[in-house]
């Protein structure tokens, strides 16, 4: 049995369908990338299984542990931690204080909580910028700040959704050697990601989603062979260039 | 800053509090010395639940009245000492404070407010319409027994100065800890996003409620400080909506989540209010809540943050040059 499971998970917006009977699992310290078009239901997925909000129907494992109908911050307590989107930094505080929030999830002891901090701080090439207040910062440190935060949790499972949007090439390359470094530190990890070239290379396996259902799953190169797969998100350019 | 600082900057504190008594020596003074440090305790005290944890509260004046009915009815009742009285009101507030959060921490911005200025006026109506053990719209009066410290009555008013002085730097303490705490963290991160907070294991309502009560605690005791240094309660006075926007007021306008904030916050309102009664007597009733909203606004409109930031930013034009731009690391 794997690490994270969807089992027949449904979640229904009044009467639209956001997911429709997805089930997986993943194994630990794969990483996972989660691909589809727009509005297809990937962040839902993420949403559901941070426990933003709860399943209509279905169940979700971790560690073998029903976490679906938990609250987020009691599934973050149990090693499940999400990164979101529109990126959330506390504004008002600085970077170092950001990171702390994280850290202080399994020590009461600021020192001790600072000293994490900071070395994740370093880890992930935010030392530049660590007395700078959340508001002010660039979307590239943004989206690290994100990713440090919910490392400083500890966590077993990490959730990354589109970390890499909106980033140059060169800061790309930075993220995505940032995750290799993630997954070192055997953390399982399911990302959604639009940039291909990136996800293709960095994930053992990709789950494909389409109108909220599970269309394909596999490895990365026979997900980009599949039929279904070109026709609904990669499109036929995609195919030929590869 | 060093040790040794700290050290000099509390000897300073202390002589100019002790000093304080002297200059003000008329009862009339000193009642507004000791109003002022009231005041301020009372700002602190909202802070912690409004301005740390960004829960906007607008009912605060709840407390005020848990705190100072609790120990007034023990005292007039059943003769028990308002010091104890005190504590017990403490905690009665504590639990209400809980009480009221348990729905309301659902609620976010305004609607958080309103909830809980709705949960003073039920308070203030409830004592209203009850004559016999609260005295109804009249209030209660404390019997007088003049000099009777553990009654908490004492006639020269350096005793309430005294108690006054060791409420505020308690408070004073109470949120320096919790600033430096992982509460404090917390609190600040709920401030900031409350969504993010709990993706990294906050549990909100928990740590609402953390602060909902120590800001409670702190309150009622203000509340019995008042009763006995005024001897007089009523519920328009004590739990009206007037004294939870005042405290509001006092903590926005000083700069929230601060600790000098508030304070200064309190001095320019208690210290206007003060003028206005001494100028313009009894002439124009209500134009010192029409200042509070005028300087409320001007404040508003050039710095949301409060007076303190821009004190703050004003010094640091001279003292500091350091670039706001970063290294340029990466682009």
């Amino acid at each position: 049995m794997g690490i994270f499971q969807f089992k027949n998970v449904s979640k229904v917006f009044g009467g639209l369908r956001a997911i429709d009977d997805v089930s997986f699992s993943i194994d630990q310290g794969e990483i996972i990338g989660l691909i589809g078009p727009n509005g297809a239901g990937k962040t839902t997925i993420f949403s559901l299984a941070s426990g933003f909000t709860p399943p209509t129907s279905g169940k979700i494992f971790f560690k073998e542990n029903r976490i679906d109908g938990l609250a987020s911050d009691q599934i973050c307590k149990k090693g499940l931690c999400r990164t979101f989107q529109v990126v959330k930094p506390f504004g008002d505080m600085n970077v170092l204080d950001n990171i702390m929030v994280g850290s202080l999830l399994h020590t009461a002891n600021m020192k001790k909580a600072q000293e994490e901090a900071l070395e994740i701080l370093y880890t992930l090439g935010l030392v530049g910028v660590k007395e700078q207040m959340g508001k002010n910062l660039t979307i590239a440190d943004r989206k690290r700040l994100e990713i440090a935060r919910a490392l400083a949790t500890h966590p077993k499972m990490i959730l990354l959704d589109e970390v890499m949007a909106g980033l140059t090439s060169v800061e790309t390359r930075e993220v995505i050697e940032m995750i290799r470094q993630i997954q070192k530190r055997n953390i399982t990890i399911l990302l959604i990601e639009h940039i291909m070239q990136a996800i293709m290379s960095l994930s053992d396996r990709i789950i494909v989603i389409h109108h909220g259902q599970k269309i394909s799953e596999g490895n990365p190169k026979a997900v980009s062979n599949d039929e279904q797969v070109i026709k609904a998100y990669l499109g036929e350019e995609y195919h030929e260039l590869t | 800053m060093s040790p040794r600082t700290e050290w000099i900057r509390g000897i300073i504190i202390l002589v100019v509090l002790s000093l304080l008594p002297l200059i003000f020596q008329n009862p009339y003074t000193m009642s507004i010395l000791i109003l002022l440090f009231l005041y301020a305790y009372f700002a602190l005290s909202w802070n912690i639940l409004g301005g740390i944890a960004g829960q906007l509260s607008l009912g605060h004046s709840a407390y005020v009245g848990i705190g100072a009915y609790t120990s007034t009815v023990l005292f007039l009742q059943w003769g028990i000492s308002p010091w104890i009285g005190m504590i017990v009101g403490a905690i009665f507030a504590a639990f209400a404070a809980i009480l009221i959060g348990f729905p309301c921490f659902k609620l976010r911005g305004a609607y958080f407010s309103l909830a809980t200025l709705a949960a003073a006026m039920i308070l203030q109506i409830i004592v209203e319409n009850t004559n016999n053990l609260l005295g109804g719209p009249r209030g209660l009066e404390i019997t007088l027994l003049k000099d009777a410290p553990w009654q908490f009555q004492y006639t020269n008013k350096l005793f309430y100065y005294v108690i006054v002085v060791l409420l505020f730097f308690s408070v004073i303490g109470v949120t320096r800890w919790i600033l430096h705490s992982r509460i404090g963290y917390y609190l600040n991160a709920i401030k900031n996003d409350q969504e993010a907070a709990q993706s990294l294991g906050v549990n909100l309502t928990r740590y609402k409620s953390i602060a909902a009560a120590i800001s409670a605690i702190f309150t009622a005791i203000g509340g019995t400080f008042y009763a006995q240094f005024v001897l007089y309660i009523n519920p328009e006075k004590i739990i009206g909506t007037n004294l939870s926007i005042q405290l509001a007021v006092m903590c926005i306008i000083g700069g929230r989540g601060t600790i000098l904030g508030p304070i200064l916050g309190a001095v320019l309102l208690v210290v206007s209010a003060e003028l206005l009664h001494l100028y313009m007597g009894g002439k124009m009733i209500g134009l010192d809540i029409m200042l509070y909203g005028i300087i409320l606004m001007t404040v508003i409109r050039f710095e949301p943050q409060g007076i303190y930031v821009l004190i703050r930013k004003f010094f640091n034009r001279f003292t500091r040059s350091t670039s706001p731009f970063r290294d340029g690391r990466s682009s």
